[in-house]
């Protein structure tokens, strides 16, 4: 890391630690909360969909697992949901594996598609197992700070920064090279060695784990969950994908970049668009997937300025970022 | 066995329609090679136009057919040619842009149709949805029956297009062999975007032939993209005849599930079956006649 970088990574920080301070308004802070919580799935979809290339329709599930296990610690045994933070990954993670073992054996739309499925299946059985989820009712836990946001600010701040962090060391070692390897050509890859199945699942291990936190986080700020919300296929999967297309996928800032814009645009245009007001940030993304079809950060990296809008361009692969 | 009876006639009537919507799908699969996931979204969009038809000029759902299907097939064939057909051929980081493409177009048009109508739910009442007649213990509900028979009509309509007529062999041509048909002479980007007209042209007459039976709200989408790429899956990739038997497979099974399972889980049946396929008949039900 060089010098400049370390200083601009140290004045990032501290803006970050400084920010509740410097706002004073709840709803502006509850924004930043949620838009660091989207950074984090769009992060840890990246790991999988973008690095690995195994691009996922599911992981509402894991986010869904994660949120549950700490709402239903807390209905059936009145234990504190922030347990969930320990347990819900935990999950995630148990219940990805045998879900990737299997599912990795199909590659391109069909892995997609399968795990579309997967995430519905575990929507429905949280809308119909009535007597371990509460149904459709969902699950109501009181929130333990009521009004304040900067302890959720924090905790929210540790989750993103660790997830960033965990792709930046994954992506400089070895398992992020055999990624690649695997994205780009996954018989090559396999020809010079690599368990593509076992890196695979390499890659979904850690992405599971950081969407089932953020999952538990997100059970402990709201303080309600119901099937719908967590297991949503539109309201979650796939609006994780578009995130990541939108800032471009297999690069570190992309991901990032594509939750803020969604987020914080989202919230913008709540009261002129009301319920619809995801249709602009609908719009932009189709724009560039159109123009820009390796997203906002993939397309700069490259060249430093915007290429695809002028020319297409011929193939290119940008490495790990 | 009166259950039984009733339950596989209403599963068989629910899945020629489910057939009807899957077609369109498999269309789309074969030329372009991709899973079109705004199917549902199309799907969505024809149902809100035949509401406004039927509730603004009092069009029978049935009779507005022959303008929501047309005017589908003119919004398809423009996102395809438009749309799709320029991220086609485009290298990039993901290979699968032209399927994630599709998702976005699912985020606009849904939201689109949420800021015209909102989130409520509409129904259209017409005088026969409610009614049945009986065959023998069974009783077969008149909006399902007729369904039923008009899918079938224009699924017999589509297999005559696509092995009679010239446009349909271009179409044929293309999702064989996209080379080759171009050196023969077929036009294929335009062939392409026709197809996927007609695919949206097929969701649209499913979605019209539904509305008398569902509810309709903007979110509706991804249960009928779904249910149309299980059945693709099922019939095997790119075959109408598969699309059929695969169309009335779901249909018969979901109905199963839902009576002898329970009826919150009927939509599990057709997930469970289609993974299990993936997983074990990649080539669909077809690959156990062969054998």
């Amino acid at each position: 890391m060089t010098k400049r970088n370390k200083l601009s990574l140290t004045v990032v920080a501290i803006v970050l630690l400084a920010l509740p301070w410097m706002i004073q308004a709840s709803y502006y802070k509850d924004i930043i909360i949620m838009t660091l919580m989207w950074i984090t799935l769009a992060s840890s979809w990246n790991l999988l969909g973008g690095y690995a290339g195994q691009v996922s329709l599911g992981h509402t599930l894991f986010f869904g697992v994660g949120a549950y296990s700490a709402g239903l610690m807390a209905h059936h045994f009145g234990v504190s949901p922030w347990w969930g933070l320990l347990l819900g990954p935990v999950m995630a993670v148990i219940i990805g594996t045998p879900i990737g073992l299997i599912c990795f054996r199909l590659r391109g739309p069909y892995f997609t598609l399968s795990l579309l499925a997967l995430g519905e299946i575990f929507r429905l059985v949280a809308l119909n197992w009535e007597s371990l989820t509460n149904g459709a009712v969902g699950i109501l836990t009181m929130r333990t700070w009521p009004g304040v946001k900067e302890p959720y600010y924090y905790i929210m701040l540790a989750i993103t920064a660790l997830c960033i962090y965990t792709c930046y060391r994954l992506m400089r070692s070895k398992f992020g090279y055999y990624f690649l390897a695997i994205r780009e050509d996954q018989d090559a890859a396999e020809g010079l060695g690599i368990p593509t199945t076992k890196y695979k699942l390499y890659a979904l291990i850690p992405s599971a784990l950081f969407t089932g936190l953020a999952g538990a986080f997100y059970m402990n700020y709201h303080g309600f969950i119901e099937p719908d919300i967590v297991f949503g296929l539109i309201h979650i999967s796939v609006m994780i994908v578009l995130c990541v297309m939108m800032g471009g996928a297999g690069t570190l800032g992309g991901p990032a970049l594509g939750a803020v814009i969604y987020y914080v645009l989202n919230e913008l245009l709540r009261v002129p668009l009301g319920a619809a007001s995801r249709l602009v940030f609908g719009v932009i993304v189709c724009l560039v997937i159109m123009f820009l079809p390796n997203g906002i950060v993939g397309e700069m990296s490259r060249s430093g300025r915007l290429r695809g809008l002028f020319r297409r361009r011929k193939p290119s692969y940008t490495g790990g970022e | 066995m009166t259950l039984f009876g009733q339950t596989v006639v209403s599963g068989l009537l629910l899945g020629g329609i489910y057939a009807l919507i899957a077609i369109g799908m498999t269309l789309i699969m074969g030329v372009m090679k991709i899973i079109n996931l705004a199917h549902g979204a199309l799907i969505m969009v024809s149902m809100y136009i035949a509401w406004v038809l039927f509730n603004v000029w009092g069009i029978d759902p049935y009779l507005s057919m022959f303008v929501v299907m047309p005017i589908l097939f003119g919004i398809g064939f423009l996102i395809q040619r438009y749309m799709i057909q320029r991220v086609y051929g485009v290298e990039t980081i993901l290979p699968q842009s032209q399927l994630l493409l599709t998702l976005g177009i699912v985020m606009v048009l849904t939201e689109v149709i949420r800021a015209i109508f909102k989130s409520d739910y509409y129904t259209v009442r017409t005088s026969y949805s409610t009614s049945t007649f009986f065959l023998g213990d069974i009783s077969v509900s008149i909006p399902m029956a007729i369904g039923f028979g008009i899918a079938m009509a224009l699924v017999a309509a589509l297999h005559i297009f696509l092995s009679r007529t010239d446009l349909g062999r271009s179409i044929r041509a293309t999702a064989q062999d996209r080379d080759a048909a171009r050196y023969m002479g077929v036009n294929s980007v335009r062939i392409t975007a026709i197809t996927y007209g007609l695919g949206a042209a097929l969701a649209a007459a499913g979605g019209v032939l539904f509305l008398p039976m569902f509810y309709l709200w903007p979110d509706i989408c991804p249960m009928f993209t779904i249910k149309a790429f299980i059945i693709t899956v099922l019939g095997g990739m790119g075959s109408t005849v598969g699309a059929l038997s695969g169309g009335l497979i779901l249909g018969i099974a979901e109905s199963l599930g839902a009576t002898y399972w329970a009826m919150g889980y009927r939509d599990v049946v057709g997930l469970i079956i289609f993974i299990l396929v993936l997983l074990f008949l990649p080539y669909g039900f077809k690959s156990l006649i062969k054998r």
